[in-house]
């Protein structure tokens, strides 16, 4: 299968431009003859399906959480990445786009990322447009700090919430088009499938997670804005419904599914406690910018921190990477980490955690300062582990957080359906094999208020409207396929809860094909899974009936769908014979035991295509090209 | 160091069902769970029972998508000030405790199961003025307009809301007047919110009452309950701008 991403040609700086100057847009009367089914209302859905409905599309959301404004994107803490330079500091689109390519391990398209780049400067003002409260300097203009990967800074932020800032922003302009009779909101309920004509995306077939009414609802294009896959490691940073049902339906439907092996371990989060944890909390990235993280030299130190001296103190960021220090990238600070605590130097229950320390910041800056950046933070690791950061450093560990790989889509956003568009962390895009701090907000903005505004007609202008019903005979088929599958859960009454089935798959997955991954490992997991996966459908339990609110069959479907989504992503993992950005294989690193990249024969995106629940998925490269940079070892020392 | 403790936890079938109490015991839970982490233990207890779980909302677990939703021994959100119930934690509570579940209790607020409610008349309100109307791509530079530091704070301080409900939840009129406040403050204190501002606040408070949420008394439970500490100043401010859109 050929894989036509199609780039524009010219100039990467001009290719944007020329891409809007060449397309061709609808009447304004004749938009809302096409309605548009937009999936998820985080930042990447609400962004979209608001700008769409301000441009006079008819346009329907659909959400699993009561309320578009609770979307993940809410959680997201540290900040949002614009190429302003309003610092003077020498920052550039062009810089913002190389840290970009650069920290993603040269695994992500330069025309998608320069693309990125020249956008994130709207954003910020389209958010302040909105009255979005970004944090301001006493002269009334916008504050920066610094992220990990970059030596510039360019990170606009609102407190430790700038994600909740902008999703409610995003929610306010969504909500504004509800009034105006442009989108019609459908909260509570849980996309099941999509509905395929003659190989377009024409529509979805929902949940209503209250009655438990399957329904199909058909538009002229679908857009996914579902997230990404992080809680197939059962434990992460996302949040408790966060699924890869509506990605992974859409993958076997046709749609295929990119770089799945890409998934990012969060360096900072606080450490499990016990085996009752529900999730892991993210303690952001801007903390690195005043803390600084060590373990003792010595091995097995048992001693608390203020009596290990400062000469038996590793600071080893500081060591191994000395011009990025603490703000190193996610994945290389996520492995160095794993490599101390591999040493037995790591700190706290079980020896897996690093310190954090900000003694050195309050002294140099005082208590009123470090509060002021970071007191909801420091509040937010006090209820959780009952340690006060101001007089015990914290204890930090990874975490999965963020997912890299996504449905496979070409420059203007759709999939391989025809009518089918992906957007935000749903899609693989724009940050290779890594993504770096403050990024995915941008991302799923631009994605939504810029991007796919203007590449939809494109798409729209080839097709006629309203070409199906939500009655249509496929629709209803589609729709009774659906509810078969939850028929299927509901009458295997085994013995085990949902929940059992996705820790055990976590288990494996962290183990195997988490922070660092070996053949024999992927392997193990790839026998493991298809094992679990059949005791799954032998002896799992719902309880209650379908036809109400229901949380233990959600759960059940969602974990479905991860038992078999987990195995693509190890095939991804043992195909991908390299170790680039957060894709970390054992067998391929350097002497001093960076991600050792393999260009020849691996600068491709993969993307696989699904062949039936009995046959292994097949995999098609769409080849890299960087004409503007040079590929390079990627150094932050 | 784990506890044994004794619940008592609202079950309503649907929102047509006459609720109850029902007893439960938590075993063996752990003083480092968090309150929902605990449910989650009674809940899988339960499954195994082949019963029915506890229905009850959560997504973030971290406090700030305002999804969880439990009166816990009286109090919204349960004991600790400014916290959400999915950030409280079990070392609050001792080895044989009795604890109390409810869910959020007003005519606004219809029940749909268990500990969960309907909220959708927040958003309702929200889809009544909450919003600057900007259109996407006119939008002038973003330091074009200074904003002071403290109106940006004061604007900052407001918008921390969550839309959880607790303060209707405390409320004796379960009044949303804090929630209210919460929007229209952070727009007033904003140039951005400059234009729409008499508008916006009359259509709000008019949605608000049409919703069926009761009007302020000042007895503040709100801000005490409230997991973001947003104050009672926002309803001082709503309560000004309101009047000051009628001269």
């Amino acid at each position: 299968m050929f894989l036509d991403a199609k780039i524009p040609s010219g100039p990467l700086a001009d290719k944007w431009n020329h891409y809007k100057d060449a397309s061709k847009p609808i009447n304004p009367a004749n938009k809302r003859k096409y309605h548009i089914i937009v999936v998820g209302t985080g930042l990447a859905g609400a962004s979209a399906a608001a700008s769409l409905g301000e441009l006079g599309f008819r346009v329907s959301t659909f959400c699993f959480q009561d309320s578009p404004r609770r979307a993940h994107s809410i959680a997201a803490q540290g900040g949002i990445n614009a190429a302003k330079n309003y610092r003077n500091d020498g920052d550039s689109v062009h810089r913002l786009f190389y840290d970009t390519i650069k920290g993603g391990d040269f695994r992500a398209r330069e025309a998608n990322v320069y693309r990125l780049a020249q956008l994130s400067v709207n954003i910020i003002d389209q958010c302040v447009a909105q009255g979005v409260p970004f944090a301001r300097e006493y002269g009334g203009l916008l504050d920066n700090r610094s992220f990990g990967g970059s030596l510039v800074s360019r990170t606009f932020y609102a407190r430790g919430q700038t994600g909740q800032q902008l999703l409610l922003g995003a929610y306010g302009a969504l909500n504004r088009q509800i009034a105006a009779g442009t989108v019609k909101s459908h909260p509570r309920t849980e996309m099941q499938d999509l509905i395929m004509v003659d190989g377009h995306a024409k529509g979805i077939i929902v949940r209503n997670l209250v009655t438990g009414e399957m329904t199909a609802h058909t538009g002229d294009a679908v857009v996914l804005a579902t997230g990404g896959y992080g809680p197939v490691f059962y434990l992460s940073t996302n949040a408790i419904g966060c699924n890869v049902t509506a990605t992974y339906r859409a993958f076997k439907q046709g749609a295929l599914f990119a770089n799945p092996c890409y998934t990012q371990i969060h360096p900072t989060c606080i450490p499990q406690s016990g085996d009752h944890q529900s999730k892991l909390t993210l303690m952001s990235e801007s903390l690195r910018n005043d803390g600084r993280v060590w373990v003792p030299k010595q091995k097995s130190d048992k001693r608390a921190a203020h009596q290990i001296p400062e000469e038996e103190r590793d600071y080893y960021l500081e060591r191994k990477y000395p011009s990025y220090g603490n703000l190193a990238p996610r994945d290389i600070a996520s492995r160095a980490a794993k490599q101390v605590c591999d040493e037995g130097r790591g700190i706290g229950p079980g020896g897996r955690g690093v310190f954090l320390d900000f003694s050195d910041a309050i002294k140099r800056l005082g208590k009123d300062v470090i509060s002021a950046r970071y007191s909801n933070l420091f509040h937010m690791y006090q209820k959780i582990t009952d340690e006060d950061p101001f007089e015990l450093p914290m204890r930090i560990y990874p975490a999965s957080h963020y997912t890299m790989g996504g449905l496979w889509v070409d420059y203007e956003l759709m999939s391989t359906i025809p009518g089918l568009f992906v957007l935000g962390e749903a899609n693989f895009s724009d940050h290779g094999a890594n993504r770096l701090g403050a990024s995915a907000l941008m991302q799923g903005l631009a994605d939504g208020y810029f991007v796919l505004p203007n590449t939809i007609s494109g798409y729209l202008n080839q097709i006629k409207p309203n070409s199906i019903k939500d009655t249509d005979a496929k629709c209803k088929q589609t729709a009774i396929d659906a509810a078969d599958d939850v028929h299927r859960l509901m009458s295997i009454q085994g013995k085990r809860s949902p929940d059992f089935f996705h820790r055990e798959l976590g288990k494996i997955m962290w183990n195997d094909c988490g922070m660092a991954r070996t053949e024999k490992g992927l392997q193990n997991a790839l026998s493991q899974i298809p094992a679990l996966r059949e005791e799954f459908w032998k002896d799992v339990r719902v309880t209650g009936s379908d036809l109400e609110m229901n949380p233990v069959l959600e759960k059940a479907l969602r974990v479905a769908d991860f038992l078999e989504f987990a195995e693509l992503l190890c095939h991804d993992a043992l195909q991908r014979r390299e170790s680039c950005g957060g894709h970390f294989r054992e067998e391929y690193q350097t002497q001093d035991g960076e991600a050792k990249r393999n260009d020849e024969d691996f600068c491709y995106v993969a993307a696989w295509e699904y062949k039936g629940s009995k046959q292994k998925p097949e995999l098609h490269k769409e080849p890299l090209q960087f004409e503007n940079i040079a590929l390079a070892q990627r150094s932050y020392q | 160091m784990s506890m044994n403790l004794h619940l008592r936890i609202w079950r309503q079938k649907n929102s047509k069902a006459k609720g109850q109490f029902v007893s439960y015991e938590a075993k063996a839970i752990s003083p480092d769970m968090s309150f929902l982490e605990m449910l989650d233990v009674v809940n899988e207890d339960l499954i195994s029972q082949n019963q029915e779980p506890i229905a009850f909302e959560s997504d973030c677990r971290e406090g700030i998508c305002g999804a969880c939703s439990l009166v816990i021994n009286g109090i919204a959100h349960g004991p600790d000030s400014g916290t959400t119930a999915c950030q409280l934690h079990m070392r609050r509570f001792k080895d044989g405790d009795t604890i109390t579940v409810e869910p959020w209790r007003a005519k606004a607020f219809s029940p749909i199961k268990d500990l969960v409610v309907d909220r959708s008349a927040f958003d309702r309100i929200m889809q009544a003025g909450g919003f600057v109307s900007v259109n996407t791509g006119s939008a002038p530079d973003g330091n074009t307009i200074p904003i002071s530091k403290v109106h940006a704070d004061l604007a900052f301080d407001a918008a921390a809301c969550i839309g959880c409900g607790a303060c209707v939840a405390a409320c004796k009129n379960a009044s949303a007047m804090l929630f209210v406040g919460a929007k229209v403050s952070q727009l007033m204190h904003l140039p951005q919110g400059q234009p729409e501002r008499q508008q916006r606040v009359q259509a709000m408070i008019m949605k608000m009452d049409e919703e069926g949420f009761g009007s302020c008394t000042n007895t503040q439970e709100c801000e005490a309950v409230c997991p973001k500490e947003i104050s009672t100043r926002v309803i001082t401010e709503l309560n000004r701008e309101f009047v000051r859109a009628q001269l």
